[in-house]
């Protein structure tokens, strides 16, 4: 098993230098340049443009400045933004937890509604509650986020006047008045991101529960007489989640690209809201680590899922 | 208006005869507003007096919080490397200039205890140097005291190219000395009519010596108080989050009396600017919002019903279409655009002309802009004294398409002009903004029916307006027949403006297209014109050769001026914001206030 996990690590870190290699390279090919404001600020001269590209290396050969951004990533430096003239690093801490909250939220609501909607939904297929749990799901990943977002703005904010559109990252209030603000505010973007993902993944679970349920061990189960909730439950599900896992490992990556407009929408200060700054202002040293850190939790979600299988099924062993 | 008899009205308000209201009445009357009517007296020896100030509050502190909504979150804080207005505007909230611009355009006093002029000896009779009075007692937000030493090493901090500030350009060819612990002096190299430029408004925020001394030069990145102002301003930092939140809180120490009046300020960063109209406006969940640069039909909706309103505030902000004078569709030296050749079809003045009178600005104005624009016949548009009156537009189709006629340019099978095998046929770009694609396809339908095809072009903004010269979309590149947007004014004065079209600053390849003048125009008469204003220390004619700038632009038809735009915030229906076309929105924060009742 360790030994597994080993290999799967050595695997990774070839494929994150690849990774980082194309980024770099889309990155410095692409057109603007993060000096673009200056150039049409009257007061500044060309020279100083020029000077600060020079100072930060902006006219050195691609591959010099990709392994100047190699070396100082080895050693923890992130690089800092040619905008905020900060770190890389603290500016994305400051947005993690902010985004970990909402998207995390959303991903749990979106697991909440899916698995048990999915499971009870494939036990009597084609029933009523079927067919409703079904064209929910169909509108609900039909519907961008986008919309839905503006949708829930007008009802909830402008209509009703119940919650807040615009989130605050630091909320003044304390104790069960602060939680509460922050639920408040987190309803509206974590039930969008939430539906969205639960309506494509409630079909997901539902075609598992199904493949599995026919199965001849679930038959078999049922014909030792043991009750249908432990049936469904210990024995069909358990190996109906091996794909629904692959999913959401894989959608975990996923779910902060798909944040960017849902945190535009609600001005959440998170991963998402930062990268689209960053590439309108062309900060590509904040592009470069987020969408690295990207790549990473691609890497590292695809470890996990690995791992979750062959507790799922030992069957699946680790060679 | 004649010279002579300006000198004997500025005599009479030396003398005490007529009041300076009545003076700045008597000016309006000539075509002049106020804020170069005061220009007018400071540089005729009468001190400025200070614009009347709006502001109500009795005591400081009581207003509560005061939520500011930019849709664009400041990224920085430190106003030396400012390179949007979002920047000035965040560090604004902390760091404070010697005077900043009040609504008029007056100059108002903030750091500074008296406005220089000839009458009190801050101005010298031959335009060359200038002497600011600091007031006493002012304390950082750490307590030190405030004082020459700091205003000095301003500049000496911002005119270093190591420190690679964006106010160099402000700081590198002037002088600045201390005199006493109050009192700094401005050196000129050559005659400065337009003396209020260092250490004034947003971009002039001055910077405390005892914290940046180390921090000068290439450590300047390096400095911790760039993201933790400590000013001397209305309100002391509490935090910042960069693209996000800044935070503040009343200083009790400030030195106007009465001021701040709110206890708290956040500038809330991001989103989109309909949505702040909506929050500001529809629902109240913040008090103000910034550059709302949103159709005029849309505000309309909101305001019905709602919580909030739309301010205005009148600049020099002139939305054009550039006439390109070079040719972009042929390379010498492997230069597109290139100075050394003409454009086939613009270089015929009856083309340029026709296509002035294509452009429906009264249109524009009905469908795209409302509340927001002017219709204008002129490049230059502010302050009032510079406005020239000898100018006029039309908008007629007939007209145009005679004028073509005339000319020789005549309708082919297809319905598009042509002359000596050459078709009219236009390339026409602007940076993507749904504005200024309402604005496109206004002006190509018109064109069209002339018989002149136009086609568009629209370019991301981030690439349109940066200054990669790898990259061919680029404003500058100009590699287009026509193209729109519009160049901030940021000063009351016309000069740094006007002085981007002399013929020294053509944009070329070897210039690395970082020349400002874009259109290629070249006109002797233009820049005798404009070097001629900028040695004059007579308002009056100095005035008079702006105007005469502007007229030889309008008469060259360089740029068709398509909407005179103002400036628009959102504001809470209880919140009296004090915005000036003049300066950014945060420069006269101090004057803030909340009405008790909406």
């Amino acid at each position: 098993m360790s030994q597994y996990v080993l290999r799967r690590l050595m695997i990774a870190v070839p494929s994150l230098l690849g990774i980082s290699l194309v980024l770099f390279v889309v990155l410095a090919l692409a057109p603007g340049d993060p000096f673009s404001e200056l150039a049409t600020n009257p007061n500044v001269p060309p020279e100083v443009g020029a000077a600060l590209r020079a100072k930060f290396g902006l006219d050195d050969p691609i591959y010099i400045r990709y392994l100047r951004w190699l070396a100082a990533m080895a050693q923890g430096d992130w690089g800092f933004s040619f905008v905020s003239r900060m770190n890389v690093d603290t500016l994305i801490l400051q947005r993690l937890p902010t985004t970990l909250y909402v998207i995390g939220s959303a991903q749990v609501v979106a697991l909440l509604v899916a698995i048990p909607v999915g499971v009870f939904a494939a036990t009597r297929p084609y029933s009523i509650f079927d067919q409703i749990a079904n064209t929910l799901a169909f509108i609900g990943f039909s519907l961008p986020t986008f919309f839905t977002g503006l949708l829930f703005i007008l009802i909830f904010s402008v209509t009703l006047d119940w919650l807040p559109f615009v989130y605050s990252s630091d909320i003044k209030a304390t104790g069960i008045r602060w939680l509460f603000e922050q639920v408040r505010q987190a309803i509206m973007p974590v039930m969008v991101l939430g539906l969205f993902q639960a309506a494509s993944m409630t079909r997901f679970v539902r075609s598992a529960m199904l493949d599995v349920i026919r199965l001849d061990y679930v038959t078999t189960a049922r014909a030792k007489g043991l009750g249908q909730a432990k049936v469904i439950v210990k024995h069909a599900m358990r190996n109906a989640m091996i794909p629904v896992v692959t999913l959401i490992a894989l959608q975990m990556p996923a779910v902060f690209g798909g944040a960017i407009v849902t945190e535009q929408i609600f001005r959440i200060p998170g991963i998402g809201s930062l990268l689209i700054s960053s590439i309108l202002s062309n900060d590509t040293p904040v592009v470069m680590a987020v969408t690295f850190v990207f790549a990473c939790l691609v890497v590292l979600f695809n470890l996990i899922a690995d791992i979750l299988y062959g507790w799922l099924d030992p069957r699946i062993s680790f060679r | 208006m004649l010279d002579k008899e300006l000198k004997a009205m500025i005599d009479e308000v030396k003398d005490g005869r007529m009041d300076r209201r009545g003076f700045v009445q008597r000016m309006l009357a000539f075509g002049l507003t106020a804020p170069m009517a005061t220009q007018i007296l400071a540089i005729g020896g009468v001190a400025l007096a200070e614009g009347p100030s709006v502001y109500k509050p009795t005591k400081r502190g009581g207003g509560g919080a005061l939520k500011l909504l930019w849709w664009q979150g400041p990224t920085l804080l430190n106003p030396h490397f400012a390179t949007g207005t979002k920047d000035q505007d965040g560090s604004r909230l902390f760091y404070e200039p010697l005077a900043c611009w009040d609504p008029d355009g007056n100059m108002k006093l903030v750091l500074a205890a008296e406005i220089p002029s000839l009458q009190n000896g801050g101005l010298s009779a031959d335009g060359k140097s200038v002497v600011w009075k600091l007031k006493a007692g002012v304390k950082w937000h750490d307590g030190k005291p405030f004082s020459a030493d700091d205003v000095v090493f301003n500049w000496e901090y911002a005119r270093d190219p190591a420190t690679a500030t964006v106010t160099i350009g402000v700081h590198r060819d002037i002088i600045v000395e201390k005199v006493d612990d109050l009192t700094v002096r401005i050196l000129y190299k050559k005659p400065t009519p337009f003396w209020a430029d260092a250490f004034v408004g947003a971009p002039g925020s001055i910077i405390p010596k005892h914290l940046f001394a180390e921090y000068k030069g290439a450590k300047s990145r390096e400095a911790p108080n760039n993201l933790a102002p400590v000013g001397t301003g209305p309100y002391k930092f509490v935090e910042f989050k960069p693209g996000d939140v800044i935070r503040g809180a009343l200083n009790p120490d400030y030195h106007m009396p009465n001021r701040p009046h709110f206890d708290t300020v956040e500038m809330k960063g991001g989103g989109d600017a309909v949505s702040a109209a909506r929050a500001v406006i529809q629902t109240g969940e913040y008090d103000f919002g910034w550059n709302i640069q949103v159709e005029d039909d849309v505000l309309l909706r909101l305001e019905k019903g709602g919580k909030g309103k739309t301010v205005y505030a009148v600049g020099g902000d002139t939305e054009f279409i550039a006439l390109n004078s070079t040719d972009p569709n042929t390379e010498v030296d492997g230069e597109r655009s290139s100075i050394k050749t003409k454009h086939p079809l613009l270089s015929d003045p009856a083309v340029r002309k026709a296509l002035s009178m294509l452009v429906d600005r009264e249109a524009v104005k009905k469908v795209i802009y409302g509340r927001a624009g002017r219709v204008t016949p002129n490049f230059l548009n502010g302050p009032e004294k510079f406005v020239s009156k000898n100018t006029s537009w039309e908008f007629s189709i007939e007209k145009a398409a005679k004028l073509l006629e005339d000319a020789g340019w005549k309708a082919g099978a297809d319905g598009i002009r042509q002359k000596d095998g050459k078709k009219l046929k236009l390339l026409y770009q602007t940076a993507i903004n749904g504005p200024r694609q309402k604005t496109q396809a206004i002006v190509k339908q018109a064109c069209q029916k002339a018989g002149i095809d136009v086609e568009l072009k629209s370019v991301v903004a981030s690439v349109f307006f940066s200054s990669d010269v790898a990259n061919p979309d680029t404003y500058a590149k100009f590699y287009a027949d026509l193209e729109m947007f519009q160049i901030p004014m940021s000063q009351p004065d016309p000069a740094q403006h006007m002085r981007r079209y002399h013929s020294r600053n053509v944009a070329t390849k070897e210039n690395k297209w970082q020349g400002v003048n874009f259109p290629r125009w070249v006109n002797k008469e233009y820049d005798a014109t404009i070097d001629a204003a900028e040695a004059e220390t007579d308002m009056v004619k100095r005035a008079a050769l702006y105007i005469k700038a502007n007229d030889i632009m309008m008469q060259d038809i360089v740029f068709i001026p398509v909407m005179h735009r103002l400036k628009v915030e959102a504001a809470a229906n209880t919140l009296r914001p004090v915005v000036s076309g003049w300066a950014n929105e945060t420069d006269n924060l101090f004057d803030w206030y909340r009405e008790a009742t909406g």
